[in-house]
C-alpha cells in the first residue's frame, strides 16, 4: 500500500474530555486506504519546531466522504499546536503507516484502556455486526469513550468504582474469557497490555496487541521504535504496530 | 559521460565518486533508502548513504532512543543493524535495482575490525566507504577513534590498506579542534571527509528527576546544529585539500548552500528526512533555482565563495 503525504484541511475539532480532543481531517487519498490498527504522522507548522511528526492512530476513516478521525490528549507542543487550530486550517499528514489489525475474529473481544481505545474505535466499526468492548479507566470521567462505542456490547471497568466494575479490566476479563470469544484486540498503556496477555495466553486464544513507543520517522529508517521479537528485530512502525502477541519478546 | 539530471549542473566528484547531485543522505536517517521510495525518486540522489554497518548484527541500546529538543533531537540508537552479511546477501541486491551510488557507513572496535569490514564490502553495487568514528552511542570504538588524531589515522589505513572503494571519514564535533583530526585522517589517506556527527547531549525529564534516553546520553541532530556544523566545515575547509561531506541540521536548500559556501563540495541530509521523507529529492531543484537566480552555471562555481581569500 503506498504511503502518501496530503495537506489536510480541518474539518471539526471537538472536545470530549478535560485535554481530549476529536479532530476530523479531510485526506480522501488516506481514507480509501486506511485500515484499522494503522496509523498516521502529522507536522502541525511549517516551521521547524515541533520538529518531528507525531503518529496518531487513526481512530476513524471513511471512504464516503474522504476524512480520517483522530483522537487525541494535548500533551506536549505539537498537540497544544494542533488544538489550536480551527476548520479550515491545514496540517500535513503523512499515511496510511504501519501495520493494522488482523479482522479474521468472528467473535472478537476488544480490549483498551486510555488513547489505546481510539484505533479499537476504528476497529470495531469495521466488523460487519456490533463486537464487545472491554474498557478500563481510572475514573468515570475516563470512560466518556462509551458515546463513542454506542451499538457495541460495553463492558465497562474504573480503578475507583465509580463506573463499572470497581477495579481494572483483569477484574472482568478472565469471566469474559469464558464466553466463547475466539479473537482478543488489546491496545492501551503498556502494564496494561502485558497484564491483559497474560491472562489471555491461559486460553489460548488469538491475542492481537497494538504497541507504541517514540518514533522517529515512521517508515522504519530510524530505528528508534524497534522492539525484539522471536530470533529477529521488530519495527514499531513498519512491523506493526499490531502484533500477534507472541511475536513480541520484549516490549 | 554527460550527465542529464539536473542539466549536469549539479554534478560533483567525491575522489573517484562520482554524484549527479551533491545530496546524499546522512547514515541512520535513510535506513537503506528503501524505506523511502513511496516519497522520492532514489535515482534523483546524488547517492544514498546507508544506516552504519558492523561485522556482526546489532541489537542497540535499551530503553528510549529518541527524545526531541529545542529544533532537534537527541538519538541513542546504538548502531542497530542486521550486520555486515546480511546487507550484502539481501539489502544491496534491491538497492542495486537503482542507478544510484551506494556509500556504506561502518563501524567497528578496533582498526583490524574496520579492515575486515572494508574487505567484505569490496563488491560491486558500494560505490565508497563512510568510515564512522564519531558513533556516540557505542560503548568501544565508535567516538573513541573519532577524537585521538593518532587512533583516527590508524583506523583509515586500516581501512585503506583492504578496501577498492573511495574512503570517507565521518568526523566527530565532540573534540576540542576538528582540524586537527581533519588533518590527520588526510594525511592516512582518506579520499574524502564527511562532517558533522551528532553533537553530544543529554535531556532530563523533570517529573521523573532522571535522563529521557535509555543510554542517558544521546547525538543532537537537527536545525539547532547547523550553525556549528556550518562553522566546523568552514574550518576544515580552510585546513585540508579533500573533498568535504557537510551535514547537520539540512531543512532547505539555503541550509545545503551554506556548506557549499563554507566549502563543502556536497551534502547530507539528515534529520530532515524524517520530517519530510521527499526532502533529499526536492532539494536539488531549489539548488538548480538558486543557480539559475544568479546566473551560476554549476553548484562545482560556488564552493568556498564564503571563505577568507
Amino acid at each position: 500500500m503506498k504511503k502518501v503525504i496530503v495537506t489536510a484541511e480541518i474539518l471539526s475539532q471537538e472536545q470530549l474530555a478535560p485535554e481530549v480532543h476529536k479532530v476530523e481531517l479531510l485526506a480522501p487519498a488516506i481514507a480509501a486506504v486506511a485500515q484499522p490498527g494503522q496509523f498516521v504522522t502529522v507536522a502541525v507548522t511549517e516551521q521547524a519546531a515541533p520538529l518531528l511528526r507525531r503518529p496518531f492512530g487513526i481512530a476513524d476513516a471513511n471512504k464516503e466522504t474522504g476524512t480520517i478521525t483522530l483522537i487525541y490528549r494535548v500533551l506536549g507542543p505539537a498537540t497544544h499546536l494542533l488544538v489550536q487550530l480551527l476548520p479550515h486550517a491545514t496540517v500535513s499528514v503523512m499515511g496510511p503507516l504501519g501495520h493494522g489489525f488482523n479482522l479474521n475474529g468472528k467473535k472478537p473481544l476488544l480490549v483498551g484502556g486510555g488513547m489505546g481505545l481510539a484505533p479499537l474505535h476504528f476497529l470495531a466499526k469495521s466488523f460487519a455486526s456490533p463486537v464487545a468492548v472491554l474498557m478500563g479507566g481510572k475514573t468515570q470521567a475516563e470512560l466518556f469513550w462509551q458515546s463513542l462505542f454506542v451499538g457495541q456490547t460495553q463492558y465497562l471497568t474504573t480503578d475507583d468504582g465509580t463506573l463499572g466494575t470497581h477495579g481494572t479490566v483483569l477484574a472482568l476479563l478472565p469471566k469474559l474469557l469464558a464466553e466463547g470469544y475466539d479473537s482478543i484486540y488489546v491496545c492501551g498503556p503498556i502494564p496494561m497490555m502485558k497484564a491483559v496477555v497474560a491472562e489471555v495466553n491461559k486460553t489460548k486464544l488469538p491475542c492481537q496487541v497494538s504497541l507504541e513507543k517514540y518514533m522517529g520517522c515512521g517508515l522504519g529508517a530510524c530505528l528508534s521504535c524497534s522492539c525484539q521479537g522471536i530470533g529477529k528485530r521488530l519495527k514499531v512502525c513498519t512491523d506493526g504496530p499490531v502484533f500477534e502477541s507472541g511475536e513480541v519478546v520484549e516490549w | 559521460m554527460v550527465d542529464t539530471l539536473y542539466e549536469g549542473r549539479l554534478a560533483v566528484d567525491i575522489g573517484k565518486l562520482h554524484m549527479r547531485t551533491p545530496i546524499t543522505t546522512a547514515s541512520g536517517t535513510f535506513g537503506f533508502g528503501l524505506e523511502f521510495t513511496d516519497f522520492l525518486d532514489l535515482e534523483k540522489l546524488g547517492a544514498i548513504t546507508v544506516k552504519g554497518t558492523t561485522l556482526k548484527p546489532r541489537s542497540g541500546n535499551k530503553g528510549q532512543r529518541v527524545v526531541e529538543t529545542p529544533a532537534g533531537i537527541l538519538n541513542c540508537v546504538g548502531l542497530e543493524n542486521p550486520g555486515v552479511e546480511y546487507f550484502l546477501s539481501t539489502t544491496l541486491p534491491k538497492l542495486r535495482q537503482y542507478n544510484v551510488p551506494v556509500i556504506v557507513n561502518m563501524d567497528g572496535d578496533s582498526p583490524e575490525e574496520y579492515g575486515q569490514l572494508a574487505e567484505l564490502l569490496n563488491v560491486d553495487g558500494v560505490d565508497a566507504l563512510e568510515i564512522n568514528i564519531s558513533c556516540p552511542n557505542v560503548a568501544q570504538g565508535g567516538l573513541a577513534f573519532g577524537t585521538c588524531p593518532d587512533a583516527a589515522a590508524e583506523v583509515v589505513q586500516a581501512v585503506k590498506a583492504k578496501s577498492k572503494k573511495v574512503i570517507i571519514t565521518k568526523l566527530s564535533p565532540n573534540v576540542t579542534d576538528i582540524v586537527e583530526i581533519a588533518k590527520a585522517v588526510e594525511v592516512a589517506g582518506s579520499d574524502a571527509v564527511s562532517l558533522i556527527n551528532t553533537l553530544l547531549g543529554m535531556k532530563i525529564d523533570v517529573e521523573k528527576q532522571a535522563p529521557v534516553l535509555g543510554n542517558i546520553m544521546g547525538g543532537l541532530s537537527g536545525p539547532a546544529i547547523h550553525p556549528v556544523a556550518v562553522r566546523m566545515v568552514y574550518q576544515v575547509a580552510q585546513a585540508i585539500k579533500l573533498p568535504i561531506i557537510g551535514m547537520g541540521g539540512i531543512m532547505c536548500a539555503e541550509d545545503a548552500l551554506e556548506f557549499f559556501l563554507a566549502g563543502a563540495t556536497a551534502v547530507a541530509i539528515g534529520t530532515g528526512n524524517f520530517r519530510n521523507p521527499a526532502l533529499a529529492e526536492t532539494i536539488s531543484k531549489d539548488l538548480l533555482a538558486y543557480l539559475d537566480k544568479h546566473g551560476i552555471e554549476s553548484i562545482n562555481d560556488i564552493r568556498g565563495k564564503a571563505l577568507p581569500r
